[in-house]
C-alpha cells in the first residue's frame, strides 16, 4: 500500500498518540466494563459498575464538582476579562510585569500553594491570628468550607482565564475600534459593539479550560474544603485506592468523561468559535 | 476655488512625537464639495494629519476649523465627518447590511429606516441587494471596499476621509475604483480628503494636490499644476519618470548644464535662479533625425527599451548619465539598440526648479 508523503510524515505522531493518549483512555473505557473488584482485562464485560453508580449517590458528588466548576468560571470571568482588558489597553509598559506576576504562582507546586491559603485563612493563622493580635477581632475561619474550596479554584485557575483573554482581546483591531468610534459610537459602545463579540474567541477558550480543569480538580476540595464536600474526582480516588475498585473508578471517570463532554460540545455549538471570527 | 468659506481650514497645525515633527505648520483650505488629496512618500506625515482631521489625534499646536470653527478638541465620534480606513475596518461579526447601518443604529434609528437607508446605499454603490443579509467576509475585495464606503456614507458625514483604501487591491481594480469613487464623489457632492502615496491615483480623481514631504505641504494645486509646473525636484519626480539635469547660471548670465558645461536653453529663467535642475518629462523628449531641429539636443547610445502598453519608454545613456525617452507606439521610430541617436527638447517643455 502506497502512502502519501504527508501520512508517511505523521507516522510518528500518529503512533505517539496511539501509545500515550488513545491507549490509555481505551484501557480506562475497556476496565468501565470488567467485574467489579477484578484487576485484569480478560475478565467478562459487564454493566455492574454502570448499574451500581446509578443506585448510589454519586450524583451527589457530580453536581459538587459541575457547581463549583461553573462558580468558578462565573467568578473567573467577572474577575479575568477586567484584568485581560487593562493588560492590552490600559496598563502599557506595566503590562508585562503584571502578566509575570500573574504567571510566577504556575512555577510553585499547586499543593504547596493551596498550603499556604489554610496557614493564612486558619484559626489564628496569618489573617486571623493577625486581626486577633492587632485589633482583639474574634472572627470565624472560612477555612473548611465550600467558599474556601471556590477561593482555592479561582486562584489556582486565574491563568487559565486570564492569558485566553488577554489573547482575544489583543486580536481586536486597533482600526476596528477606531472605525467604531469614528462612525459616532461612545467608548461604551464600541466596547459593548465590537470589542465584547471580537474577543469572544478568547473568552470562550477561556471558558472551555478553566470548566475542564476545574470539574477534575481535587486538591482545593481536599485541602481546603477539608472533605466537608467530596467532588467527584475523589470519589474516583477513593475506588483506586482505598476501595480497591478499579472497574468502579474507571465507570466513574467514563461517565465524567461523557458529561464534560457533552457539555463542551453544546457550549461549543451555542458559542460557535467559527461565528465569533466570522468565518460564516 | 471659489471665494466662500472653506469647510476645512488648517492654521499652522503642527503635531510632534517627541522631539520630531510628523506634521509641521501646515496652512491648508479645503473647498465645500471639493476632492481633495494629500500626496507623500510613507513617512512623510499623511496619515498623521488624516487622524488630526478626523479627531483621532489631537495637535500639538495650531488649529483646525470645521466651517470656521475651532474643533481640534472634538473627538472623533462627536465629529460630522468619517474616514475610510486602509485596513476598511469593517466588523468582520456583521453581516453586509449590519455594517452599513451601524452608524445609524448607534444614532438610535428605528430598524426599518435603517435598512431602507443600507439597502439605497447599496444601490449607489452597486452593490447587489441580495448582498443585504451576507457576511463581509465572504465578499470581494471590490465588495468590501464599497461596503465600506457606504457605512461611511450611512454616517451622512460632512466630509468623508480617506486613508489610501485602494492601496491593497490589485491594479485593474484600483483602476476601477479611482473612477468608481470619483463618480460617487461627483453624485454625493460632499467634501471628500483623500491619502495615498501614489500621486498617478490621485490625478484620476481628485480636484486639488497637495504634496507632503517631512511633515510639510510643498505644493498644492490641480492636478495639472502639479504635473506642468511642480515648484520642486521632489515634486516632479513624484510624478513618474523624468529627466533632471543638474544646472547652474555661468559667468555668461546663461544656463548650463552643470556637468558638460554645455549650454542649454530655457524658460525664462527666475530672477533669483542661480543654480537647481532642468526637469524634462520623457514624453517631450524626442529622437531627432537629421533635417529636424530642437532647442536642446545631445546625443548618446540607445541603450534599451521597455514597452509600456500604449507607449514606449527608451533608455538614452548620455555620458555617465542616463536619459528617459518616451514616445507613443504608432509613432515611427527606426532606431535598434546601440545605436547612436541624437534627443531633443524644446525650451518651453522644460521647468527649472531650485532643488
Amino acid at each position: 500500500m502506497a502512502l502519501s508523503q504527508g501520512t508517511r510524515s505523521a507516522i510518528p505522531v500518529i503512533l505517539f498518540l496511539l501509545a500515550g493518549f488513545a491507549a490509555p483512555l481505551m484501557a480506562v473505557i475497556w476496565f468501565s466494563f470488567m467485574p467489579p473488584r477484578s484487576f485484569s482485562f480478560a475478565g467478562t464485560p459487564t454493566l455492574e459498575n454502570y448499574a451500581t453508580i446509578f443506585e448510589s449517590t454519586s450524583y451527589i458528588s457530580f453536581l459538587w464538582s459541575l457547581g463549583l466548576a461553573v462558580v468558578t468560571v462565573v467568578l473567573l470571568a467577572a474577575i479575568c476579562y477586567p484584568v485581560a482588558y487593562g493588560l492590552v489597553r490600559v496598563f502599557g509598559k506595566w503590562a508585562t510585569l503584571l502578566t509575570l506576576l500573574f504567571t510566577i504562582p504556575l512555577f510553585v507546586s499547586e499543593n504547596i500553594r493551596l498550603y499556604g491559603w489554610v496557614l493564612f485563612l486558619i484559626k489564628n493563622g496569618v489573617l486571623l491570628g493577625s486581626l486577633k493580635s492587632l485589633f482583639g477581632l474574634q472572627l470565624e475561619s472560612m477555612l473548611f468550607t465550600v467558599p474556601a474550596i471556590v477561593l482555592g479554584m479561582v486562584y489556582v485557575y486565574l491563568p487559565f482565564m486570564l492569558f485566553p483573554m488577554t489573547l482575544g482581546i489583543s486580536m481586536v483591531p486597533n482600526e476596528t475600534r477606531d472605525a467604531a468610534f469614528d462612525l459616532g459610537a461612545t467608548r461604551w459602545q464600541v466596547f459593548k459593539e465590537v470589542e465584547l463579540p471580537l474577543s469572544m474567541p478568547g473568552v470562550v477558550i477561556g471558558f472551555l479550560l478553566t470548566f475542564v480543569l476545574a470539574v477534575g480538580s481535587i486538591a482545593e476540595a481536599k485541602v481546603l474544603g477539608g472533605q466537608s464536600v467530596i467532588p467527584i474526582t475523589h470519589d474516583i480516588e477513593i475506588a483506586f485506592t482505598y476501595s480497591q475498585n478499579w472497574p468502579l473508578g474507571s465507570a466513574l471517570a467514563v461517565l465524567l468523561m461523557l458529561v464534560v463532554g457533552t457539555l463542551v460540545v453544546l457550549a461549543l455549538r451555542r458559542f460557535d468559535l467559527d461565528t465569533f471570527l466570522g468565518r460564516r | 476655488m471659489p471665494d466662500t468659506q472653506p469647510i476645512l481650514s488648517l492654521k499652522a497645525v503642527r503635531k510632534m512625537f517627541g522631539p520630531q515633527a510628523a506634521v509641521d505648520s501646515i496652512d491648508l483650505d479645503i473647498a465645500e464639495g471639493e476632492f481633495f488629496t494629500i500626496v507623500g512618500p510613507s513617512g512623510s506625515g499623511k496619515t498623521t494629519m488624516l487622524r488630526m482631521l478626523a479627531g483621532m489625534d489631537t495637535p500639538t499646536s495650531g488649529d483646525i476649523l470645521l466651517r470656521g470653527e475651532r474643533i481640534n478638541d472634538i473627538p472623533a465620534n462627536k465629529r460630522p465627518t468619517c474616514m475610510v480606513f486602509q485596513s476598511l475596518a469593517l466588523f468582520p461579526h456583521r453581516t453586509v447590511g449590519q455594517n452599513i447601518e451601524f452608524p445609524l443604529k448607534i444614532r438610535g434609528e428605528a430598524p426599518e429606516r435603517r435598512k431602507a437607508r443600507a439597502l439605497q446605499l447599496m444601490d449607489l454603490l452597486r452593490l447587489p441587494q441580495s448582498y443585504y443579509g451576507k457576511n463581509v467576509l465572504k465578499c470581494s475585495g471590490g465588495e468590501r471596499q464599497r461596503v465600506a464606503l457606504a457605512r461611511a456614507l450611512a454616517y451622512d458625514p460632512q466630509i468623508l476621509f480617506f486613508d489610501e483604501p485602494l492601496s491593497a487591491i490589485d491594479y485593474k481594480l484600483r483602476k476601477t475604483l479611482e473612477k468608481e469613487l470619483k463618480d460617487i464623489h461627483r453624485e454625493t457632492r460632499k467634501t471628500f480628503v483623500y491619502i495615498t502615496h501614489s500621486l498617478e491615483e490621485a490625478m484620476v480623481m481628485s480636484d486639488r494636490i497637495g504634496v507632503m514631504r517631512a511633515g510639510r505641504l510643498v505644493q498644492v494645486g490641480t492636478p495639472q499644476q502639479i504635473y506642468s509646473t511642480p515648484n520642486t525636484r521632489f515634486v516632479s519626480e513624484f510624478v513618474g519618470d523624468v529627466n533632471v539635469l543638474p544646472v547652474s547660471i555661468g559667468h555668461d548670465g546663461k544656463l548650463h548644464d552643470a556637468t558638460t558645461g554645455l549650454h542649454l536653453k530655457a524658460p525664462p529663467i527666475p530672477r533669483d535662479f542661480v543654480q537647481g535642475h532642468m526637469v524634462i518629462r520623457p514624453e517631450f523628449l524626442r529622437f531627432l533625425e537629421s533635417p529636424e531641429q530642437a532647442d536642446n539636443a545631445v546625443s548618446g547610445r540607445l541603450y534599451n527599451e521597455y514597452a509600456l502598453g500604449s507607449r514606449i519608454q527608451y533608455q538614452v545613456r548620455v555620458g555617465d548619465s542616463v536619459f528617459v525617452v518616451e514616445k507613443l507606439r504608432q509613432q515611427p521610430f527606426t532606431g535598434r539598440l546601440d545605436d547612436e541617436v541624437i534627443i531633443g527638447w524644446d525650451a518651453r517643455d522644460a521647468i527649472l526648479v531650485t532643488d
